[in-house]
């Protein structure tokens, strides 16, 4: 019999830690946060353990929360923006079942935020915590695919290939292309990889007053932006950092300063855009905002019954 | 402007801008080089001549900071103190390898981005050092293609689509933008076509004379050497047999290593 | 539509349902039996043990039966599982020189001490389907078609193991069967493979994270759990010259070794079992210095259950990457440590492939923004025929 079948009588079902992580673990992932915050934007490397859950979907982040969740965390957890897409789902539920976890789609409530690719729309206050699945932290990777390179560079703050790389954006196509993980300059000396958000929401990491944690599980480096850090995106003096804008607002709530997701209707080129932020859109609908494709979203079952009066 | 007196300018003794006493490197038994030692002054053109295996780019290499010396020592003198530079952090020497002094490989794919335009190849060592204004960037860029005669029309291309003889024209202005003291170069015209050879000697003698430059060259062309040197150093299995006025060492050679050399050579 | 109504709960639950379906198969086929798995299919067993990282043929037997047969799923529920186990510690480094030998063949000499064992080993089958296979009531041991042989020998040759049972006509094997590179090394012709001082406890990269240049310890550690497929590539490419030097198969061994452990309140040893395990250690082309004669160097490989191919590929790759030690430059993939630690690690590698499936809406939203603006500005300043365009390569 092997150390892990019971004798005849007890439950089959392995007794696992709150939250998954052994305590050693967990106070070892805290080390590496406390060193993290302390050097904002530079990525500590840690001994990412094996989860139960796929590298590349989301582990780092899983390992952040589960080192610092308690029964008194309130916790939502997006991808995409929206509280209901799988892997969300998935991982919401890992955390309801290792942690009895309370969990919530308000913004507003959660004092843990797990995010994989977006910042919410609603402004974040101080006492929340943003944890962001990151699958590449190393923002020179690119440029330079050794390690050991990288390293140096961060340590002598070698960034200049950087801004090389911005340099030919601009020569060939007049602007800077990057749209999504686009690097920042954090409290004036390192460069870091905000993971895949659209560019769109970096200057929201910009003096937050939230506490930012940043796991990737799989190449495992943690690192932190605490809060009324600043965040800067590199740019040049004369071709300054720019974000995405819309042609229309959202079709859903009317939203015009919203990050917007596009849905193909039909298959004759029909769209529309809708905030990809789910529950700030559900928040508008809600006092009383509404877009001009509202009634016909309804029609398409995109939303629930909230056209009928 | 800031006017600061410096008493080492004021001293009636110049001092040479590179020192190097008793170098060598080896390879297992193996001589690389061996008990290098030479003076070399701001503007002075020292050229290393040999044949393949004499052991004169494993000594370009140790002098230029890339392959750290077994023995001896390498003191530069392009700051307000001298540097030894085997004995700074790592950090520091790869400053000054991308500032005070620049290399000149022979192969302008070893000292090129190829991925990256022509302009950002010159505008590199620039926006290593905080350069932030696009338009400057490419002002500055312009202007040293310029200067190595590639047309600025070319300044987006990649080095992939350039000649052999501009991609070395290319490396040459990346390596001069930062201004550097002393440049080394690692037969700069080797893989070259004779015409195209001939005119980029003429850019580097006039660029070396307008720019004051010091410059390492290590060549086994003889006519190279003669062009653009002042000083000649001649090695042979690792080690110096010779050295004097380039003039003098090509016209009246004493070691018999260096009257083959230049008898071998076919006058044209 | 799974986003914007709430149905991504509901399509969980409905796609753990649809596995366990697809999983079953036939309900009027019989159920696989763990055990069936962990006696017929070993050698899928002993893979999945190596990249699982663990040494439990039962569990590696049910991994593969939770899995369907997929042998990085099942490497991947093995790697959970052991990140919850306690560690008691480190094992005394097991002695390969004193293993239960089934299996042990040299390449570079005709004989040795102990002789040539050939063991268990698919090397001198044809490969010929045995149809006979398929009934499910065929007994699996007896005279075996696809290996030839004079049909008037003595008695059947068991297909299965070659552990020596009396009756047969066999002497016993021998119980002094020295390492090939031992045999070397006391000749000093072998590349000592001393400990570093004070014999520490290796490296464990399950528990900290790895930093290049990575030592040997870390370089080990990774590929005895690396991808076979992926191991097998390199060390093939090595062969044909991606930085190979010449290897020789010095020895190939599989049998039984001891694990040993001293608990701290005993202070000996104690002895936790035994396991399975291959080693293969490759003789390479001989290096020297100044201060060194020319010697042999060594490749090393060790894993898990009887699994040839991956100790051999691992001892290709192994020798590889000590190019940095011997002063050799490091052109090609096999040599580099970074490519490799990083790219074996199959569970690693396929959870980062296949997240690809997850929803990248949102960025490729911010590229379909990009891509429009740019087609658009470009079709304006054509249609305004200014002067020619900049080259937009790619």
């Amino acid at each position: 019999m092997n150390a892990h079948q019971k004798p005849a009588g007890e439950t089959a079902r392995p007794a696992y830690n709150y939250a998954y992580l052994d305590e050693q673990t967990k106070r070892m992932i805290r080390r590496a946060l406390l060193k993290a915050v302390a050097i904002p934007g530079y990525q500590v490397p840690f001994g990412s353990r094996e989860m139960p859950l796929a590298r590349g979907w989301g582990t780092g982040g899983i390992q952040v929360t589960a080192a610092i969740i308690g029964p008194d965390d309130r916790l939502k957890v997006i991808d995409q923006g929206a509280d209901d897409t799988t892997n969300a789902v998935s991982i919401r539920r890992f955390f309801e079942r290792t942690a009895d976890a309370r969990t919530t789609e308000a913004t507003e409530e959660a004092t843990i935020i797990q995010t994989r690719h977006r910042i919410p729309e609603a402004p974040l206050k101080a006492g929340q915590i943003m944890v962001y699945q990151v699958p590449q932290p190393e923002p020179l990777r690119k440029l330079e695919p050794h390690e050991a390179e990288t390293r140096k560079m961060h340590a002598w703050a070698e960034y200049g290939l950087m801004q090389v790389k911005l340099y030919e954006n601009i020569a060939r196509f007049g602007e800077v292309t990057t749209t999504y993980d686009y690097p920042v300059m954090v409290n004036g000396r390192y460069v870091m990889a905000p993971s895949p958000i659209p560019k769109f929401d970096n200057p929201k990491m910009q003096m937050s007053p939230a506490l930012q944690l940043f796991g990737a599980g799989r190449e495992k480096r943690i690192y932190a932006v605490p809060p009324h850090t600043s965040v800067r995106s590199l740019d040049f003096e004369d071709h300054p950092f720019r974000i995405q804008s819309w042609a229309e607002p959202c079709g859903l709530c009317g939203a015009k300063d919203s990050y917007l997701d596009e849905v193909v209707i039909d298959d004759q080129g029909g769209r529309m855009f809708v905030c990809s932020d789910s529950h700030h859109c559900e928040t508008r609908r809600e006092a009383g905002h509404r877009g001009a494709m509202l009634a016909d979203a309804s029609a398409l079952h995109l939303v629930e019954d909230e056209a009928k009066p | 402007m800031n006017m600061q007196v410096n008493p080492q300018e004021l001293s009636l003794e110049p001092s040479p801008l590179l020192s190097v006493s008793g170098l060598s490197r080896f390879y297992g038994e193996r001589i690389g080089c061996t008990g290098v030692s030479f003076d070399l002054w701001p503007g002075e053109v020292l050229g290393i001549v040999g044949e393949s295996g004499s052991g004169k780019s494993t000594l370009l290499r140790c002098l230029a900071g890339i392959d750290r010396p077994d023995e001896g020592e390498v003191l530069f003198r392009g700051g307000p103190a001298p540097l030894d530079i085997y004995s700074v952090a790592e950090q520091e020497r790869r400053r000054l390898m991308r500032t005070a002094w620049g290399i000149v490989h022979q192969n302008p794919r070893d000292g090129l981005r190829m991925d990256v335009s022509a302009g950002g190849n010159v505008g590199e060592r620039l926006m290593d050092n905080g350069a932030r204004h696009y338009g400057r960037i490419r002002e500055k860029a312009l202007d040293w293609l310029a200067r190595v005669e590639i047309a600025e029309n070319r300044i987006d291309d990649r080095p992939r689509q350039f000649s052999g003889g501009m991609q070395q024209r290319l490396q040459i202005a990346r390596v001069l933008v930062s201004e550097p003291k002393l440049v080394f170069m690692d037969e700069p015209t080797g893989g070259l076509d004779v015409s195209v050879q001939a005119r980029l000697l003429d850019l580097l003698r006039v660029l070396v004379r307008d720019l004051g430059l010091a410059a390492i060259i290590v060549t086994h062309d003889l006519a190279v050497a003669r062009l653009l040197t002042d000083r000649l150093m001649v090695m042979k299995d690792g080690r110096v047999v010779e050295q004097g006025l380039t003039d003098q060492v090509l016209d009246d050679p004493h070691h018999a290593y260096t009257q083959l050399l230049t008898s071998a050579v076919l006058s044209v | 539509m799974y986003v914007a109504v709430k149905g991504g709960e509901a399509a969980i639950l409905a796609t753990h349902d649809l596995v366990a379906e697809a999983r079953r198969g036939d309900e009027n086929v019989p159920e696989l039996a763990v055990t069936q798995i962990r006696e017929q299919m070993g050698l899928a067993c002993a893979r999945v043990m190596n990249e699982g990282s663990l040494y439990d043929p039962d569990l590696a037997a049910l991994a593969l039966k939770q899995s369907q047969g997929d042998a990085i799923e099942a490497a991947f529920l093995m790697r959970a599982y052991r990140t919850t186990l306690p560690r008691f510690g480190s094992s005394e480094p097991v002695d390969t020189a004193r293993m239960a030998i089934r299996r042990r063949v040299s390449a570079t000499y005709k004989d040795l001490p102990g002789g040539q064992v050939l063991g268990p080993t698919y090397d001198y089958t044809h490969r010929l389907f045995d149809f006979s296979l398929m009934e499910e009531a065929r007994v699996m041991v007896g005279p075996d078609p696809t290996i030839s042989g004079p049909e008037s020998d003595s008695g059947a040759h068991p297909s299965g193991d070659a552990r020596v049972e009396p009756g047969h006509d066999a002497k016993p094997l021998d119980a002094f069967m020295p390492r090939v590179p031992d045999i070397l090394g006391a000749e000093g012709l072998m590349e000592e493979e001393a400990p570093p001082a004070g014999d520490p406890r290796p490296f464990d990269l399950t528990r900290e994270p790895v930093s290049f240049p990575a030592e040997r310890d870390v370089r080990l550690q990774a590929m005895a759990r690396g991808d076979e497929g992926f191991l097998l590539g390199l060390g093939y490419s090595v062969q044909r010259g991606f930085g190979g030097n010449h290897p020789f198969v010095g020895e190939v061994r599989v049998g039984e070794v001891s694990v040993e452990f001293v608990p701290e309140e005993l202070g000996f040893a104690v002895d936790l079992g035994e396991i399975t395990l291959t080693e293969c250690q490759m003789v390479n082309q001989f290096t020297g210095s100044k201060d060194v004669p020319p010697q042999f160097t060594r490749g090393y490989g060790l894993s898990f259950g009887h699994s040839e191919r991956k100790a051999m590929s691992m001892s290709l790759v192994d020798r590889a990457l000590k190019c940095r030690e011997f002063g050799e430059a490091a052109d090609y993939p096999a040599q580099q440590d970074e490519f490799v630690l990083y790219h074996s690690d199959n569970v690693e590698a396929a959870g980062f492939v296949e997240h690809l499936k997850l929803p990248h809406y949102v960025d490729f939203q911010g590229e379909l923004e990009l891509i429009r603006r740019i087609r658009r500005e470009r079709a304006e300043r054509l249609a305004r025929e200014d002067e020619p365009l900049p080259e937009v390569a790619e």
